[in-house]
């Protein structure tokens, strides 16, 4: 069985000798044209007048397109048509695209964009969270609201209330290879389109709009990306659509590619939220009731901001049972570029509030922060509830534990991880020894936190829970397979290739995956919401088991056996008294006119969910993790480091651990990133002033924790149905981040007796400032 | 246009190129080794990086014409042939790698490295590599492979 096994990334030899092909390395035909967008230099206003005589006139230019040259759809927005490819009359956000330049080499489209002289009557733009409520500049009518229980009464009835609030910044996805795609006419008016998107399929349905063409006339292949993290579920199809309509209008083949710089200045990042708190808690840190209002910064057009803001809602609880909560969420809507789906999906940010919640009163009682969470898990799941239906009891009250949205929680593993957590990562030791230390030392001052993660795993609008597969066998025994998910590093066609080959029980040589492709699966989902290998692994088990019927039926037919008598086992087939390779089976079956060739289908079961009441079982289950960082802080400088990270992970039965554990490492250092040292800033015109590495941060290798233990969970396996028992692991790492936040957090503390209210990203001016606060009596 | 002549993982090679263009253009577009990308163009995340007379640089930053006369190393001539090279081994074995896109830089750095010191500890690889941003792998498996494959590298000489 290859399933389980620590494979390397199918990939991984041609990443080592640099032969890996991403779209800006695919070679293009004579006369390929390359593309670049002018952008607005405005947030918000009208367009007065484009001057773009000088663009055309430039030196390579060969087309120049805007809105009134689309004689399709202008739209590349995910959601509900308010995103045109170029700006049309009006301008949202300073970086929206205006026109397009189609020049015979990249720098030639690069520097003509630079040359349109764009009138603008200005417009008062809405740039932060308070501009926006002041504005009532919001999506949908008014905030939505989860609600469990009376809160007015639960507080009131409280023995101690804390209020609070916390800034959570945004994060640019920073993926290494940035926004690209090749357009390449075909007969009849098709388009292939190769590019860098974790959501070929609706690629397909954009470009389609945008040429005025059925979708049967587009076919979107992607091969592979350099990173995605979320930015490119949606973000993609302006570089897309812009390369299609190019070619369009040229005839010629178009190519695009963003420079860093406008890679940062045009596409969205993670929202940055707002969340203002109210809690009521006992003597012991348990929680009676939370009310949260999340202020969620959306930008100009509502993408996915919708499901994002959703999400933060749902994960408000993280791995706390709140008896009674209230959870307003409000959508604004700003001048500044589109949020979008970044790794969490909103559920990070929400998770922060609750975190911080619990840090805030852990402090006014003077406790552990890790004993205020362990009081306030989820009961335990027991083998009785575990998986089918009967929700686990909270032993204190009698009744089903559920969360703000009224789903039982039934898997809870927290408390087993956790335990282990605390006795390999010494906490109790370490957390003694640094109070040691930070009473003998003035300046340096170290910081400790143990954070779990409990995260829902399935997209929560239910449609999109559905993958499909295709599978051919040759009959020389090699697999050839296609699925709908895409690769961005995340090895998620190699753990898709182990399910193949233990489903023949061949070895993993034999099967083949190529580049997705929308001529090969249709009408997929993006590969997000950790659920590719989920998914997509179901629907090639689907197909590959239908396979091995047929073969088995026949050869069984022919032998006069029964099917269930013919064996795959160790890259041979046994049937009755003949044993011969998968191959000679294969060719057997072919001659025997046996289909070697079937296509496979899942749908998550079990889930269904009212978004607008708040109600339901969003999720077909919980991934689950829990990390313990420590830290030092400089007080005069704010300057500070991770001196060792503890992570206990659950990815289930693991279809690949050494996979597994790079994204829980990735992840855990691109949370501790975002929550540390990654600022986005804009200016008060709403400029990004930070649109490069020079001015972003992003953790470098230097940056990464002193000493770095991470572990699979060794007891984990999926209660719920999944592809071997495997749980999702793309977003839930991120998360253990969070631990850093309050690790700084916990550092701060030990300066004074006030609380320290850390924002987020914890920059170093950030620090000095909470230190100043805990300090002044 | 100017005429340059240099020698690229040990080939010579003759192109032309405009005076403004980057090695890293050149390299791409006209010598078709698209190992080195492009990251950021601003000499800030490594992902270009290549070997200019045994010294990595940042190929986004030096002219094509810069090339003439001196040997550039890059990810495709790490290897011998079909052999890879223990660097390249180790980032396999340790899986110190996902998207992929930032491993050409990572791997030539690192070999310039080892080059300099072959036997560095792990405070010096972290350093050594900052200059090298990844987004996906949080960098453990990179240093551990490193290591691993400078120590493999010892035992050989």
């Amino acid at each position: 069985m290859s399933v389980g096994t620590p494979l390397p990334h199918d990939a991984a030899i041609l990443h080592v000798t640099g032969a890996a092909h991403y779209v800006d390395d695919v070679p293009v035909p004579e006369g390929t044209l390359s593309l670049a967008f002018g952008i607005s230099s405005m947030a918000h206003g009208r367009i007065t007048g484009m001057e773009l005589g000088e663009v055309r006139a430039a030196a390579g230019t060969v087309a120049v397109l805007t809105a009134s040259d689309l004689p399709f759809a202008n739209d590349v927005s995910p959601s509900v048509h308010d995103e045109p490819l170029l700006a049309d009359g009006k301008v949202h956000y300073l970086g929206q695209p205006l026109f397009l330049v189609a020049a015979d080499t990249h720098l030639a489209a690069r520097k003509a964009a630079r040359l349109g002289k764009i009138g603008y009557e200005e417009l008062p733009a809405i740039l932060s969270i308070d501009d926006a409520l002041a504005a009532g500049s919001r999506f949908e009518e008014g905030p939505r609201v989860y609600l469990k229980g009376d809160v007015e009464a639960a507080l009131a009835a409280a023995e101690h209330v804390v209020e609070g609030s916390i800034e959570i910044g945004a994060q640019e996805h920073f993926y290494l290879e940035g926004h690209a795609a090749l357009a390449l006419p075909q007969d009849s008016g098709d388009m292939i389109v190769h590019c860098s998107s974790q959501h070929p399929s609706e690629i397909q349905h954009k470009v389609a709009d945008a040429l005025g063409v059925p979708m049967h006339a587009v076919q979107v292949v992607v091969r592979r990306m350099g990173g995605g993290f979320g930015g490119k579920e949606s973000q993609a199809n302006a570089v897309a659509v812009a390369c299609a309509v190019a070619a369009r209008a040229t005839g010629r083949p178009c190519k695009m590619r963003y420079d860093r710089d406008d890679d940062f200045m045009i596409t969205g990042k993670r929202h940055d939220f707002r969340i203002d708190y109210l809690a009521g808690f006992d003597d012991s840190g348990r929680l009676a009731v939370v009310d949260f209002t999340q202020y969620c910064r959306c930008g100009w057009a509502q993408d996915l901001s919708l499901p994002v803001a959703d999400r933060a809602m749902l994960h408000a609880d993280n791995a706390y049972r709140l008896p009674t909560a209230r959870i307003t969420s409000h959508r604004l809507k700003t001048n500044t570029q589109s949020a979008t789906a970044f790794r969490g999906f909103g559920g990070p940010q929400g998770m922060v509030g609750i975190e911080r919640v619990i840090d805030h009163v852990a402090h006014q009682l003077g406790m552990d922060p890790l004993d205020v969470r362990r009081i306030n898990f989820y009961a335990a799941a027991n083998k009785a509830s575990s998986g089918n239906g009967t929700p686990a009891r909270n032993p204190a009250e009698g009744t089903p534990q559920t969360t703000p949205y009224h789903m039982p929680v039934e898997d809870f593993v927290l408390h087993d991880m956790v335990e282990e957590l605390e006795e390999t990562s010494d906490y109790h030791a370490r957390r003694a020894a640094i109070a040691e230390w930070n009473s003998a030392n003035s300046v340096l001052k170290k910081g400790i936190a143990l954070t779990p993660v409990k995260f829902g795993i399935s997209f929560t609008l239910t449609h999109l829970n559905q993958a499909g597969a295709l599978v051919h066998v040759y009959h020389d025994g090699s697999i050839h397979m296609n699925h709908g998910g895409t690769e961005m590093g995340q090895g998620l066609f190699q753990k898709v290739a182990q399910v193949a080959a233990s489903s023949f029980c061949v070895p993993l040589e034999c099967v083949k995956v190529t580049a997705t492709d929308t001529g090969k699966v249709p009408n997929t989902s993006a590969t997000a919401a950790s659920s590719g290998s989920d998914i997509n692994g179901m629907a090639v088990k689907a197909a590959c088991d239908q396979i091995r019927e047929r073969m088995s039926a026949h050869l069984a037919e022919t032998r006069q056996i029964k099917p269930q008598d013919v064996n795959f086992r160790a890259g041979r087939v046994q049937a009755g008294a003949d044993e011969m390779s998968f191959a000679e089976a294969a060719r057997e079956c072919y001659e025997g006119r046996v289909s070697l060739s079937a296509t496979g289908f899942y749908q998550t079961p079990r889930i269904q969910w009212d978004r607008i009441r708040g109600k339901g079982r969003p999720f077909y289950y919980f991934a689950y993790g829990a990390a313990v960082s420590e830290i030092v802080l400089d007080t005069l400088t704010g300057e500070n480091r991770i001196l060792r990270t503890d992570i206990l992970h659950d990815a289930g039965s693991s279809l690949n651990p050494a996979i597994d554990i790079g994204q829980i490492e990735g992840g855990y250092v691109q949370g501790a990133g975002w929550l540390t040292m990654e600022e986005l800033v804009w200016d008060s015109n709403g400029r990004l002033l930070t649109h490069a590495p020079s001015t972003y941060k992003i953790p470098a290798c230097s940056d990464r924790p002193d000493v770095f233990n991470v572990s699979l969970w060794s007891k984990g396996r999926n209660a719920a149905e999944t592809i071997h028992r495997s749980k999702a692991v793309g977003e839930p790492p991120l998360m253990l981040g969070i631990s850093a936040l309050f690790a700084l957090s916990d550092a701060v503390a030990s300066c004074g007796s006030a609380y320290p209210a850390l924002g987020a990203p914890a920059t170093p001016e950030r620090l000095l400032n909470a230190v100043n606060r805990v300090r002044t009596p | 246009m100017i005429h340059v002549s240099t020698t690229v993982n040990g080939d010579a090679h003759e192109f032309l190129c405009d005076p403004r263009e980057t090695l890293l253009d050149a390299l791409r577009d006209r010598l078709e080794l698209t190992g080195a990308k492009e990251g950021c163009g601003t000499g800030d995340c490594g992902a270009c990086t290549v070997l200019l007379d045994g010294r990595p640089v940042c190929s986004c930053l030096v002219l094509a014409a810069e090339a003439k006369g001196r040997e550039v190393g890059t990810v495709e001539g790490i290897a011998d042939g079909e052999d890879l090279h223990p660097l390249q081994r180790k980032f396999i074995e340790h899986a110190a790698l996902q998207c992929g896109i930032c491993t050409p830089g990572i791997l030539v750095a690192a070999k310039a490295l080892l080059e300099r010191n072959p036997d560095p500890n792990e405070t010096e690889v972290r350093y050594w590599l900052a200059g090298n941003l990844c987004r996906c792998t949080g960098y453990d498996k990179i240093i551990r492979a490193v290591l691993d494959a400078a120590g493999e590298m010892r035992e050989a000489t």
